[in-house]
C-alpha cells in the first residue's frame, strides 16, 4: 500500500474546528504533555505532529527557514514510524541546535515486509541562540499513542517532558 | 479495584488477576484521591504481575500515572526468574537530588542574594539547548560514563569527599558505555553541566525548622536560617535516549503483545538484552552524577567570588530518585539479591546500613525530597521499618496533580516571580512559560507527602528548607 504523498503547501489549512494552534492541538495531562494533529492525509497529520512537538520548545512561527534537513526513518508499524519521526525534532534539535520551523515533502511507504519508510524534509534554523525556548520534550512515548485513519486523520501523543 | 484500608496511612489492593503479588500504597486519604483521579494503581497492579517480582507492588505517597509503571512505584525481581525494564527507571535515568550546607546564615547573603543568582545563572548553564561549557570528545565522554563523578573530581570538580557523600560514590561500578548508542553519546555531548528545563531546579535555601536536631546535627545542619544549596536534574538527553533504545530494542527482541501497555516492555534480567540496558543504565546514572557534581563546583566557585568564600559548602548527600540497582534485601527470611526499581522513589536506608557513608552511620541515609518549584523542600532519614515496608525507599518530591496545559491557562510567569518576590524569593529563569508550567499549585502538597512517610516510618523528618532563591531551567 502506498500513501498519497502530502500536498506541498507551506500553509496547512485549519482542519478541525474547535480550539485549536494551527494544525494540532494540545490535551490536558496531568505530568506532561499531550497532543493531537490533524492531516487529509498521514504525512500531513505526522508533518503537524513533528510542529506540535517543536512548539513545546519554541515558538515554531518564530523560526527562519534558514536550513533543511533530510529525514529518514523506518518503523515496524505506523506506530513506531511516528515514534521514529517525532524523535528527530529532539534528535536535530539536541546535536545540532536546529530549531523546526516546517515539514515539507513528507512521503510514507509501505515495505514488502509490512514496515513503513517515511521521508521529509525539515525546514529551519540551526544557529544555536535567538529563540527562546519554553520546555523540553524529554522523550517520545507509546503511551495513548493513537493513529485514527478517519477525516481528518488524527494522530495523538504523549511525550515526556 | 478493591482497595483496601490496612491502616490511616497503608491501603492494599489485594492479589487478584494476574496478579503475582498484592500492590501497597503509602497515602493519606488526601493523597489517596489524587492517585485515584489518574491509572497510578491500575499501573501498580500491572507491575505486580510481572514475572519474579518480591514481597509487593509499592507505591509511594506521591505517586502519579507514568509510563509502564507509576511514577512513585518502587518494585523488587528476583535475580533468576526476574526481569528490568527501562519503564521501571523511566526516562531520566538517575534524576536525583545534590544537597551542600554551607556556614551561610540567611544574613550573610540576604544582600548578595540577587548577585549570587545571577552569577550561578551565568555559570551554570541552564534551560534546553544552551549546551554545556566543556566541549566533549568522545573518548573523555565514555570515560565519564565508565567513572561518573569520580572523573568530575580527578578533573577538577569538587573534592574525593563528595564522592563519599554520594550515593554509590558517584560512580555505579557495572557501567558499560559500549552498550550506549552512538545516538545517544550525540546528545550527551553538548548537554553535560547542564540543569535542563522541566521540574529540575537550582535553590538557595534557608533551613525554616528543624525536627531532629540530633540527626540534623549529623547531617550539617545546624540552626534554623542556615543556607544550603539544592540541585536537582539528571542525566539529560543521554538517559532519555538510553530509555528509549532499550524500549525499542527489547520490543524488538520480545514484542509487545499481552502487554497493558507498550512501555511497561522488559527483559528477562539474566538475558543479554536485560544485562545491556543494565550497564547501559549505570553509564547514564553516571552522567548524571558527573553532572551534577560539576554543577556544585561551579556553585560552590560562584560562593567564592561573591562572598569571598565557600568554606564550609560541604555536601550533605546525593541521592538518585530514577534507578534500578542490585541491592540485597531479607526476603522470606533470607538475605537475596534482588534487582530493585525506583521509579520517581528515594532510597532510604536505616542505621547501619553499609553503604551509608560512616559519618551519618549511626543515623540513616540522608533523604533528600525537593518540593515544587518555591515551595519547601525537605530531608529526611532512612528507617529500619523501611527496609520491610518499602524496600527502604520513600517519596522522591510532590508530583504533579494539574496539568503543565492547564497550569499555563491560569498563571501567568511574571506573576508568580512577583508572588516570590513578595515572599523574598528571587527567582531567575530563562522562560516565564516554564516557570507558570511549573506554579507550586500544579504539584501535590509536599508537606502531606513527606508527613506520611514520617507517620508510615519509611523515611523520618529531620529538616524543612525554603528557597530564597530559585533558578529555574
Amino acid at each position: 500500500m502506498e500513501f498519497q504523498a502530502a500536498d506541498d503547501r507551506n500553509h496547512p489549512i485549519l482542519l478541525t474546528p474547535g480550539k485549536m494552534n494551527g494544525n494540532f492541538r494540545y490535551l490536558d495531562h496531568t505530568a506532561d504533555a499531550k497532543f493531537q494533529a490533524f492531516g487529509r492525509t498521514l504525512e500531513e497529520a505526522f508533518s503537524n505532529a513533528a510542529l506540535a512537538t517543536a512548539s513545546l520548545m519554541w515558538d515554531v512561527e518564530s523560526v527562519e527557514k534558514r536550513t533543511q534537513r533530510k529525514v529518514q526513518v523506518r518503523g515496524r508499524d505506523l506506530e513506531q514510524l511516528l515514534l521514529h519521526f517525532l524523535e528527530e525534532v529532539i534528535y536535530a534539535f539536541e546535536t545540532e541546535s536546529f530549531h523546526l520551523a516546517a515539514v515539507e515533502g513528507t512521503k510514507i511507504e509501505e515495505d514488502e515486509d509490512g514496515a513503513y519508510r517515511l521521508e521529509a524534509f525539515f525546514l529551519g534554523d540551526d544557529r544555536p541562540s535567538g529563540y527562546p525556548l519554553h520546555g523540553e520534550v524529554k522523550a517520545i512515548t507509546y503511551n495513548e499513542m493513537k493513529i485514527q485513519r478517519n477525516d481528518p486523520i488524527t494522530v495523538q501523543v504523549v511525550v515526556d517532558i | 479495584m478493591e482497595i483496601r484500608k490496612m491502616s490511616e496511612f497503608i491501603w492494599e489492593i489485594p492479589k487478584h488477576g494476574n496478579m503475582r503479588v498484592p500492590a501497597v500504597l503509602y497515602a493519606s486519604a488526601k493523597l489517596l484521591e489524587s492517585v485515584k483521579r489518574d491509572m497510578t494503581l491500575e499501573q501498580a497492579k500491572n507491575v505486580a504481575c510481572l514475572p519474579g517480582i518480591q514481597r509487593m507492588s509499592y507505591v509511594m505517597p506521591d505517586a502519579h500515572q507514568g509510563y509502564g509503571f507509576p511514577i512513585g512505584g518502587v518494585a523488587a525481581f528476583d535475580l533468576e526468574e526476574g526481569i528490568i525494564s527501562p519503564g521501571g527507571v523511566g526516562y531520566d535515568i538517575n534524576c536525583g537530588v545534590r544537597l551542600l550546607r554551607t556556614d551561610f546564615t540567611e544574613e550573610d547573603i540576604t544582600a548578595k542574594r540577587k548577585e549570587l543568582l545571577a552569577e550561578i545563572f551565568k555559570e551554570v548553564p541552564a534551560g534546553v539547548g544552551k549546551g554545556g561549557i566543556t566541549k566533549l570528545s568522545r573518548d573523555v565522554l565514555m570515560d565519564i560514563l565508565t567513572r561518573g563523578a569520580e572523573w568530575a573530581v580527578e578533573n577538577g570538580y569538587g573534592s574525593r569527599e563528595d564522592l563519599l557523600m554520594t550515593e554509590e560514590g558517584g560512580r555505579m561500578k557495572d557501567a558499560d558505555p559500549r552498550f550506549v548508542s552512538h545516538r545517544a553519546l550525540e546528545r550527551g555531548i553538548p548537554q553535560l553541566g547542564t540543569l535542563g528545563a522541566g521540574n529540575h531546579f537550582l535553590e538557595i535555601q534557608k533551613v525554616s525548622d528543624i525536627y531532629d536536631p540530633v540527626v540534623a546535627r549529623a547531617f550539617g545542619i545546624d540552626a534554623v536560617g542556615q543556607i544550603l544549596v539544592m540541585i536537582h536534574c539528571g542525566s539529560r538527553g543521554l538517559g532519555h535516549q538510553v530509555a528509549s533504545d532499550y524500549i525499542e530494542k527489547m520490543e524488538n527482541a520480545f514484542g509487545t503483545k499481552g502487554l497493558p501497555d507498550r512501555e511497561l516492555i522488559y527483559a528477562p534480567i539474566r538475558s543479554s538484552l536485560g544485562e545491556q540496558y543494565y550497564q547501559s543504565m549505570c553509564a547514564a546514572v553516571n552522567y548524571a552524577f558527573a553532572n551534577r557534581q560539576m554543577i556544585a563546583h561551579w556553585v560552590r566557585n560562584v560562593f567564592a567570588k561573591v562572598t569571598g568564600s565557600s568554606r564550609g559548602m560541604r555536601q550533605v548527600y546525593d541521592v538518585c530518585h530514577n534507578v534500578a540497582k542490585l541491592e540485597t534485601h531479607p526476603i522470606d527470611g533470607q538475605m537475596r539479591q534482588v534487582c530493585i526499581h525506583r521509579k520517581g522513589a528515594t532510597r532510604s536506608f536505616g542505621p547501619g546500613h553499609p553503604e551509608i557513608p560512616e559519618i551519618y552511620r549511626a543515623y540513616g541515609q540522608p533523604v533528600i525530597i525537593p518540593g515544587s518549584m518555591g515551595t519547601a523542600s525537605y530531608i529526611l532519614v532512612g528507617t529500619e521499618e523501611a527496609e520491610a515496608l518499602s524496600f527502604s525507599s520513600t517519596a522522591h518530591g510532590a508530583g504533579r496533580v494539574m496539568s503543565r496545559h492547564e497550569a499555563l491557562r491560569r498563571f501567568r510567569g511574571e506573576q508568580i516571580r512577583d508572588e516570590l518576590q513578595k515572599k523574598g524569593i528571587e527567582l531567575q529563569s530563562t522562560s516565564w512559560k516554564g516557570v507558570a508550567e511549573e506554579a507550586a499549585a500544579a504539584y501535590k502538597d509536599v508537606d502531606e507527602v513527606v508527613r506520611v512517610s514520617h507517620e508510615v516510618g519509611i523515611g523520618r523528618l529531620v529538616a524543612r528548607v525554603v528557597p530564597v532563591g530559585v533558578m529555574k531551567g
